[in-house]
């Protein structure tokens, strides 16, 4: 094992957040070091397309300045990496192309983003169904369709950005099949007009979607998704229980966004459940610092708000982390700061109200369908649990094995948390999350061991004979 | 007040469980009080691994007779917690690992456990999967494993089959002497019992203390890891001389990697944090002994905490001084042999004698407090 590499800080996360977490605490003379899995910066919305296919566009245009910025400055890159222990201290070991690295600092900032909430139906695990951020991945950074015919389902503005994306690429959308109302969408207007930009580009989606005749099913939701070995057909009904099939070659669905807080709990930060902005989040203080001192955390992983506020929080929260470390930053910049953040959660909290986990998609669940895919739990496994007197929501996981499968959980969470709280009839608070456990992401043992010689083995004491 | 049981257990790992268990068999009503949900620490948390070769040599006698009850969980359970019975093998890559093994195995055979000696040759036999360097291995018929995060369930159905009143997420706070009978306050309504049993694992230093007795428990913090499923890849369970590894492949095709080595955590904030050294000295073990380990991935690793005496031999029979209050815990290996021993201490609570002796913990007492 190298020795650890000392920083001022560390960054976890090379979205708009960190990116910008990273360049702040940077120029204002930090030593700096940004890891991501990823193998260029900009993380989820700014993701670096494949150069060669698609020429730059509005979105990639952020990617590509916050690159540049990066490239120029002095932070310390760590791309292609999987971070895969956070420990006290703190210490941040991951494993890239070059084998294994540890690096250490008094301040971390956590801006891992977030994963998507698919609340399962019959049929979700089938080939050819997709999460809407994924088929953003695929359009964005692949450059390539998810199929030829495509139902986009689910919950909020991602939908428009995925069905336009398919539309520009040449393929066809055979439905959006959206769980909103249209008075829903009308009724957020007036909170999504207080960013005239973001309204636009969302506006110009939909205007696109609607202009090409694509079928826009508002209060409508997928039941069912059918196939023999990939999915062909889907069932969709309206609110008033009007079914109808439609032919597919894929489905990309979402249903909303759930913040990614293996680090916090990691490190045993206090939590707290916020419905609103996603579910379990950090408690944090005005500069985005944990119960945990010196761990930050920004972005969506402190609660579902988009790049808008991700990119402020990143610099609020850099910016904190100076002054702790003796630098002066303005006053008149923090105030702005602060005051544009709070500016843009009218907007955020509107689309985070579309975005956030709703009770009764989980309620309707049924009995046969499964809940965690990796390891093949279906609902009516984890009701006959709570059924024997089981409440714990670690125990459930023990009895079922749902959640014990390689997404670790990140899948199914959020669904087994609130089915085990419609049926022991308690609060998401009191039933609590599965406890953290490290690795961060599923590791190859073989790269975790790397070249070594048995007799370097630091091998303990054996115990009492 | 609410009735009177003839004995109240507080704890339910599996000492906890299994003094309930018979002693309810036996006759008696009894209630269970346990903090959280039934085997969720050590008990639920542990390795699962059942083997002579990581035992004390003292519990050698105890833990083949409770092997032979998790080999028969069947019938005296009745409920499955996966005990899959096979061979075992502990390693010796290098002279002085040797040297360790043959002593230890041989003090292991002296007190009952069938372990023979083998070479490199023979113990790939028992198991192809092994790696190079092998010197000596000892090879033990007797071994195997359970599946630890099944024990709750299958205590709870059986408990309940036997009557045992369970509460769960009830702490225990306190307990009184009131008229010859055991009155526990809990964060729930207060319990009456004839009899007591504590069987807190490490917490029973503290409920010792309920009852005026000081027996200093030190907290390990045992560091486990489990793997993705992969191709099977072992066939038994396989250790090392120094007992710092234990591995075994479960049937669904996950691994896990244990031994003991330390994580960080306390009994307040239970094992909160893996050390990432300790983690990768673990799996490098692992994968030396089991090099085909290299191509599946680390799913998730935890630490749980295991309770050691001053002479690290378990604490189980009557608390001195104390008529009708006993304390069942802090075994080595206690998920192998913490059945056998609950179920002798449930038989003097039941006023026979029991098979073998059992473990008083007269001799932890301060001088001090034993003299008074
Ligand atoms: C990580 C790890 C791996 C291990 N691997 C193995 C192995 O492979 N093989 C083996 O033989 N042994 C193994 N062991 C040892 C074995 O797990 C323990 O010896 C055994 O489980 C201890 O059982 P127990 O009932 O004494 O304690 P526990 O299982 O800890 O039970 C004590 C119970 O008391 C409860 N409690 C605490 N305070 C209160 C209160 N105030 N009121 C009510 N209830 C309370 C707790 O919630 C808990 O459920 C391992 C241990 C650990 C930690």
């Amino acid at each position: 094992m190298t020795f650890p590499q000392r920083f001022d800080l560390i960054v976890l996360g090379a979205g708009p957040a960190g990116g910008r977490a990273a360049l702040t605490a940077a120029a204002a003379g930090l030593t700096v070091i940004l890891i991501d899995e990823q193998s260029a910066a900009g993380g989820q919305v700014w993701r670096k397309p494949r150069a060669e296919r698609v020429p730059a566009r509005t979105d990639g245009q952020h990617g590509e300045g916050l690159r540049a910025a990066l490239d120029a400055s002095d932070v310390t890159l760590a791309l292609g990496r999987r971070v895969w222990s956070v420990t006290e201290g703190f210490r941040v070991d991951s494993l890239g192309p070059e084998g294994s690295m540890s690096c250490v600092a008094d301040h971390l900032i956590v801006a891992t983003g977030a994963h998507e909430r698919v609340i399962p139906f019959p049929g979700w695990t089938m080939p050819g169904v997709m999460g809407l951020a994924a088929a953003t991945i695929l359009l964005k950074s692949e450059s390539r369709l998810p199929g030829k015919r495509v139902v986009v389902a689910g919950r909020g503005p991602l939908m428009a950005q995925v069905a336009a994306g398919i539309l520009a690429k040449g393929g066809r959308v055979v439905a959006v099949v959206d769980q909103m109302r249209l008075t829903g969408w009308l009724g957020a207007l007036p909170a999504l007009a207080t960013q005239p930009r973001l309204l636009a580009q969302g506006g110009g989606w939909m205007g696109r979607v609607l202009a090409s005749r694509t079928p826009w099913l508002f209060n409508h939701r997928v039941v069912e998704a059918r196939g023999a070995d990939r999915v062909s057909e889907i069932v969709v009904t309206s609110a008033s229980g009007d079914r109808r099939a439609l032919s597919c070659d894929a489905l990309v669905i979402g249903d909303g966004l759930v913040p990614g807080t293996e680090v916090p709990r990691l490190l045993s930060a206090r939590m707290w459940f916020d419905r609103l902005h996603g579910g379990w989040i950090p408690e944090l203080t005005a500069d985005f610092e944990t119960s945990v001192p010196g761990l930050f955390c920004v972005g969506d992983g402190a609660g579902i708000r988009g790049a808008l506020q991700a990119g402020t929080s990143g610099e609020l929260a850099a910016l904190a982390v100076a002054r702790q470390l003796g630098r002066k930053t303005e006053p008149a910049r923090l105030a702005r700061l602060r005051r544009a953040f709070a500016r843009a959660s009218c907007f955020s909290d509107a689309v985070a109200a579309m975005l956030s986990g709703q009770t009764a998609d989980v309620a309707r669940i049924g009995p046969d369908t499964i809940v965690c895919r990796c390891e093949d739990v279906s609902r009516s496994e984890i009701d006959a649990a709570m059924a024997e007197g089981i409440r714990d929501i670690n125990q459930i996981k023990h009895v079922t094995r749902c959640g014990m499968g390689p997404c670790q959980g990140r899948m199914c969470g959020d669904t087994v948390q609130e089915l085990v709280a419609l049926g022991s009839r308690r609060s998401r608070e009191e039933v609590g999350a599965w406890t953290g456990r490290p690795p961060l992401r599923p590791v190859p043992l073989g790269d975790l061991v790397g070249s070594f010689d048995y007799g370097d083995i630091p091998v303990p004491e054996p115990a009492p004979l | 007040m609410s009735a009177r049981y003839d004995l109240c257990v507080v704890g339910g790992g599996i000492h906890g469980c299994t003094v309930a268990l018979f002693a309810a068999r036996g006759g008696m009503t009894v209630v269970l009080v346990e903090r959280g949900s039934l085997c969720r620490e050590a008990s639920g948390v542990n390795a699962g691994t059942l083997t002579m070769q990581m035992t004390r040599v003292a519990l050698i006698p105890y833990a083949l007779e409770a092997h032979a009850m998790w080999a028969s969980a069947a019938t005296w359970l009745g409920h499955d917690v996966g005990v899959v019975v096979c061979d075992g093998l502990s390693l010796a890559f290098t002279q002085a690992e040797a040297e360790l093994l043959s002593y230890r195995a041989g003090k292991r055979r002296e007190a009952g456990a069938p372990i023979d000696l083998v070479d490199a040759k023979a113990a790939r036999l028992v198991e192809p999967g092994l790696g190079p360097g092998v010197m000596l291995a000892g090879h033990c018929k007797i071994d195997g494993f359970a599946n630890a995060y099944l024990t709750g369930l299958a205590y709870r159905r059986a408990l309940i089959e036997a009557g045992v009143t369970i509460l769960e997420e009830t702490a225990a706070t306190a307990v009184q002497r009131v008229q010859g009978c055991f009155e526990v306050d809990t964060t729930g309504a207060p319990v009456k019992a004839a009899r007591l049993v504590i069987a807190g694992g490490v917490w029973i230093e503290s409920m010792l203390g309920w009852l005026g007795v000081t027996v200093p428990i030190k907290v390990l913090v045992n560091q486990l890891a489990v793997t993705e499923r992969q191709r099977p890849v072992m066939r038994t369970v396989i250790g090392i001389a120094s007992g710092l590894l234990s591995l075994k492949q479960y049937p669904h095709g996950t691994t896990v990697i244990g031994g003991g080595w330390q994580a960080r955590g306390d009994r307040e904030r239970g094992g909160y944090e893996l050390l990432p050294d300790r983690l990768v000295g673990n799996v490098r073990l692992a994968c030396h002994a089991i090099p085909a380990l290299k191509e599946a991935r680390l799913a998730r690793a935890w630490a749980g905490l295991e309770a050691e005496t001053r002479d690290a031999l378990p604490a189980v029979g009557p608390v001195p001084g104390v008529p009708d209050a006993y304390v069942c815990g802090s075994v080595h290996s206690g998920y192998t042999s913490g059945p056998y021993l609950a179920r002798l201490l449930a038989e003097r609570i039941l006023g026979r004698e029991p098979a073998m002796p059992l473990f008083p913990i007269d001799r932890l007492l301060d001088p001090f407090e034993r003299a008074a």
